[in-house]
C-alpha cells in the first residue's frame, strides 16, 4: 500500500493513446526505438516519417499484431489489454486477400463480430448498423458486391465502414488515402472529420506531406526514433521535417511545405 | 438389379452400406472442416499432420500389445495417431517462429521425419508375432474390408462433432482467414481461433484414416472447398456447398468401389472429388474457364465495336483490323462507310457516350472509371440515378456530344 500512495496522482491527462518506450525490432534489425507519444482526445493525429520509419510498425505494435520487447501502451490511462474494444483500427488495403468470397456487407458486418457474440444473430438492428456504416462512406448501393470486384478506393471505404461498426473511441488507420481515389479521400476525410466532431480520436499514418496541414491538427514525426511531437502548427516545421526525413526530403520542398503555414495560419 | 443400383440405395450388403454412411458423413465432414484450411491457406499443414499420424499409429499398436490387448482396438490407433500429429503440428508451429527456418521448410521436414518413422515403425511391427495381421498398412490408403459398425460410428461422431465446432466457431475462423490482423485488433486470440481450426481438422483426418487414408485424407479436406469456391462468393455458403460436394464424393466413390470391389474406396472416393473439382473449373458460370472466355470475348467484341463506331461517326479511319472485321462481319459498316443498322447502333452508344461524360459531372463521388466503355451505363446506375442523369443532359448545363453520321 505505501509503495502506491507514494506515487505522484494520475491526474485526469487528456490522452487517448499513450505509448511509452515502445520498441519493436525484426529479428536483430530495430524497426522502431524508444518510441513516446502522447495523442490528444478528440483530435487528428498523423504519424508521418520517412518509408521504413517504422509507422506502420507503431500501429501494429499498439493492437498487438507485432510483438514488442519494451514498452507500454494506455487508452484513457488505463493499459491497453483490457480496452481494444475501444479501439477500431483500419488496415493497409493490401494486407488481405481480395479474393476472399465475401461481399461488401459481410466485411462491415465483421465490425460487429465482438459485440453480437460467436453465434448471435446478425439481422434486424446488426444488419441496419452495418448498412448505416456502408451508408457513411457512400457504398450503400454497392453492398451485395463482391470485394474483389471494387476499386481501391471502395475498399478502403469499406474497410473504414467496417471501423465504424466497431463504434469504438479511437480510430487507428495505417495509410487510409494510399492509392486511392480523389473522390474517396474526400470521403474519408469527411468522415474522419465528423467523427472527431463526435469526440473521438482519430490516429492515421499519413505518407503526403503535402495535406497534413489541412487534414490533422497534431503530429507525430518519427524515424525509428522520435523526432517531434505536438500541435501542427508547432511542430510541423522545415526543421523538425529535415531532420525527420535528412537527405530524403528535398530542402526546397521542405521550405514549401513548412511555409504553407503561415497561409494557413492567416 | 446390378450391384451398382443396389449399391446406391443401400441394399448391397450390411458391409458396403456402413460403408457408404461412413464415407458421406467424412465427406461433409472434410469438406466443410477444409474450407477454412483452404481459406486460411493452411492445406500443407494439414498434409503435414496427416503424414504425422502414421508413427503414433504404430507406437499405439505397440503398447497396447505390450500391455496385453489385441493391439487393433481402432480407437487406440486413433489416439495414438492424434498425439504424434499434434506433436508434427507443435512443431511446424516452433520451428519458423524459433528459427531461420521458413514454414515450407518446417512443413517439409516434419512430414517427412514423422511419415519416415511411420514407416520404420510398421516395417518391426510386420516381424512382430501379432502384427502379420494387424493390417496397419491399410491407414496409409484406407481400407472398406473390415469396417465395423462401431468404425462407422466413430466416423458419424467424429464428424458431427467437428461440424458442430465448425459452426459454433464459423465467424472467428473467418475472420481469422480473411483479415488476421484486424482480427487481433478486435481482440481475438489467432494463436487459440487457428489450434482450434488445426483441431477440427486433425479430428477429420484421424477419422478418415480408415476409410480414405492419410496420404489422401489432404486431397479430401481442400478439394471440395476449391471445387465450392467456384459456386459461391459466400464464406458460409462455400462451406455449406463444400460439405456437399465431399458427401457426394464419398457418395458415389464407396458406390463404385462396391460394384467393383477390385477398386480401392479412398482413391475411388478422392477421383470423384477430382472429376467434380474438373467440372466445376470448366462449367461454372461465373468464374468457370468456359464462362470466363466467352464474357471475355464478349467483352472484346462490346469494346470493338463501340470504339469503332465511334470512330466512323467521327469520320475517322479505324485502324484495328479485329474491330473492322467485327464491324463487317455483324453487318454494321460496309465499304462505303456505316450501314443503316450500324447508324442505328451509333445513335445508342452515343446516348451512353454522353451519359457516361454527365455522370461523371454530377455524380463526382462514384468511381465511374471503373465500368465506363466496358457496359452499358444502365447496368452501373440505379433507375433514380439514371433518370436525374437524363435531366441534367436535356437541361442546357450540359452540352452533349454529336457527330454527323
Amino acid at each position: 500500500m505505501s509503495n502506491t500512495t507514494n506515487r505522484p496522482k494520475i491526474t485526469p491527462s487528456k490522452s487517448a493513446l499513450k505509448i511509452d518506450g515502445l520498441t519493436v525490432s525484426y529479428g536483430d534489425k530495430t524497426a522502431i526505438f524508444s518510441v513516446d507519444a502522447n495523442f490528444p482526445i478528440a483530435s487528428m493525429s498523423a504519424i508521418i516519417g520517412p518509408n521504413g520509419a517504422g509507422k506502420s510498425t507503431l500501429l501494429k505494435a499498439v493492437i498487438g499484431v507485432q510483438p514488442k520487447l519494451s514498452g507500454q501502451i494506455h487508452i484513457f490511462d488505463n493499459p491497453i489489454e483490457n480496452n481494444l474494444k475501444k479501439i477500431a483500427y483500419v488496415p493497409q488495403r493490401v494486407s488481405v486477400d481480395w479474393d476472399f468470397p465475401t461481399n461488401v456487407i459481410d466485411v462491415v458486418q465483421m465490425g460487429l463480430y465482438r459485440q453480437v457474440g460467436l453465434l448471435g444473430r446478425m439481422k434486424g438492428k446488426q444488419a441496419s448498423i452495418a448498412m448505416e456504416c456502408l451508408d457513411r462512406v457512400g457504398m450503400a448501393d454497392l453492398w451485395q458486391k463482391q470485394i474483389g470486384q471494387l476499386s481501391g478506393g471502395q475498399q478502403q471505404r469499406v474497410f473504414l465502414a467496417r471501423a465504424l461498426a466497431q463504434d469504438a473511441e479511437i480510430y487507428l488507420l495505417d495509410e487510409p488515402f494510399s492509392g486511392v481515389d480523389a473522390a474517396t479521400e474526400r470521403a474519408i476525410i469527411d468522415v474522419l472529420k465528423s467523427l472527431k466532431s463526435k469526440n473521438k480520436s482519430i490516429i492515421a499514418v499519413h505518407h503526403d506531406l503535402a495535406t497534413v496541414r489541412d487534414y490533422f491538427d497534431y503530429v507525430l514525426m518519427i524515424n525509428i526514433k522520435n523526432i517531434a511531437e505536438g500541435l501542427i502548427n508547432e511542430t510541423f516545421t522545415n526543421e523538425n521535417l529535415q531532420s525527420a526525413y535528412g537527405g530524403k526530403l528535398e530542402l526546397t520542398h521542405a521550405e514549401e511545405l513548412s511555409a504553407t503555414k503561415d497561409r494557413v495560419t492567416e | 438389379m446390378n450391384t451398382f443400383v443396389q449399391a446406391m440405395l443401400f441394399q448391397a450388403g450390411y458391409n458396403v452400406a456402413l460403408v457408404t454412411v461412413g464415407a458421406i458423413l467424412l465427406g461433409i465432414a472434410s469438406g466443410s472442416a477444409g474450407t477454412f484450411l483452404f481459406l486460411r491457406k493452411r492445406a500443407l499443414v494439414s498434409d503435414a499432420i496427416a503424414h504425422a499420424t502414421l508413427p503414433g499409429v504404430g507406437v499405439a499398436f505397440i503398447i497396447m500389445i505390450w500391455l496385453g490387448g489385441d493391439g487393433r482396438s481402432l480407437l487406440g490407433l486413433l489416439f495414438g495417431s492424434a498425439i504424434t500429429a499434434l506433436i508434427g503440428l507443435f512443431l511446424i508451429e516452433w520451428i519458423p517462429r524459433r528459427t531461420r527456418l521458413p514454414e515450407d521448410a518446417a512443413i517439409g521436414s516434419v512430414l517427412g521425419v514423422f511419415f519416415g518413422a511411420g514407416i520404420v515403425l510398421l516395417t518391426v511391427i510386420q516381424t512382430m508375432s501379432s502384427g502379420r495381421q494387424a493390417g496397419l498398412e491399410s491407414f496409409l490408403l484406407g481400407s472398406t474390408a473390415g469396417m465395423l459398425f462401431q468404425d462407422a460410428v466413430v466416423i458419424a461422431i467424429g464428424g458431427f462433432l467437428s461440424i458442430l465446432g465448425i459452426w459454433i466457431a464459423r465467424r472467428p475462423l473467418t475472420i481469422v482467414a480473411f483479415d488476421k490482423d484486424y482480427a487481433i485488433s478486435m481482440g481475438y486470440d489467432i494463436r487459440k481461433i487457428d489450434l482450434l481450426m488445426m483441431g477440427l481438422v486433425l479430428g477429420v483426418t484421424v477419422i478418415g484414416m480408415k476409410l480414405v487414408g492419410l496420404i489422401l485424407i489432404v486431397a479430401m479436406l481442400i478439394i471440395p472447398a476449391v471445387t465450392a469456391r467456384f459456386w459461391s462468393n459466400h464464406t458460409d455458403e462455400v462451406v455449406v456447398i463444400a460439405g456437399f460436394l465431399g458427401g457426394l464424393s464419398g457418395y458415389i466413390g464407396a458406390v463404385l468401389s462396391a460394384s467393383a470391389p477390385s477398386l480401392p474406396t479412398g482413391p475411388i472416393i478422392v477421383l470423384i472429388a477430382i472429376v467434380l473439382f474438373a467440372l466445376s473449373l470448366f462449367l461454372a458460370p461465373n468464374s468457370g474457364v468456359f464462362s470466363t472466355f466467352i464474357k471475355h470475348r464478349k467483352t472484346k467484341s462490346y469494346i470493338h465495336r463501340r470504339q469503332g463506331l465511334l470512330t466512323i461517326a467521327k469520320g475517322k479511319d479505324v485502324v484495328s483490323s479485329f474491330t473492322r472485321k467485327l464491324l463487317a462481319s455483324e453487318g454494321l459498316s460496309g465499304s462505303d462507310g456505316l450501314t443503316d443498322k450500324g447508324r442505328k447502333l451509333v445513335t445508342k452508344i452515343l446516348i451512353d457516350e454522353n451519359r457516361w461524360i454527365a455522370a461523371k459531372e454530377i455524380y463526382p463521388d462514384k468511381d465511374m472509371n471503373i465500368d465506363y466503355g466496358i457496359k452499358p451505363i444502365e447496368e452501373t446506375l440505379t433507375k433514380e440515378e439514371l433518370i436525374k442523369l437524363d435531366q441534367y443532359i436535356k437541361s442546357h448545363k450540359f452540352k452533349s456530344i454529336t457527330y454527323d453520321y
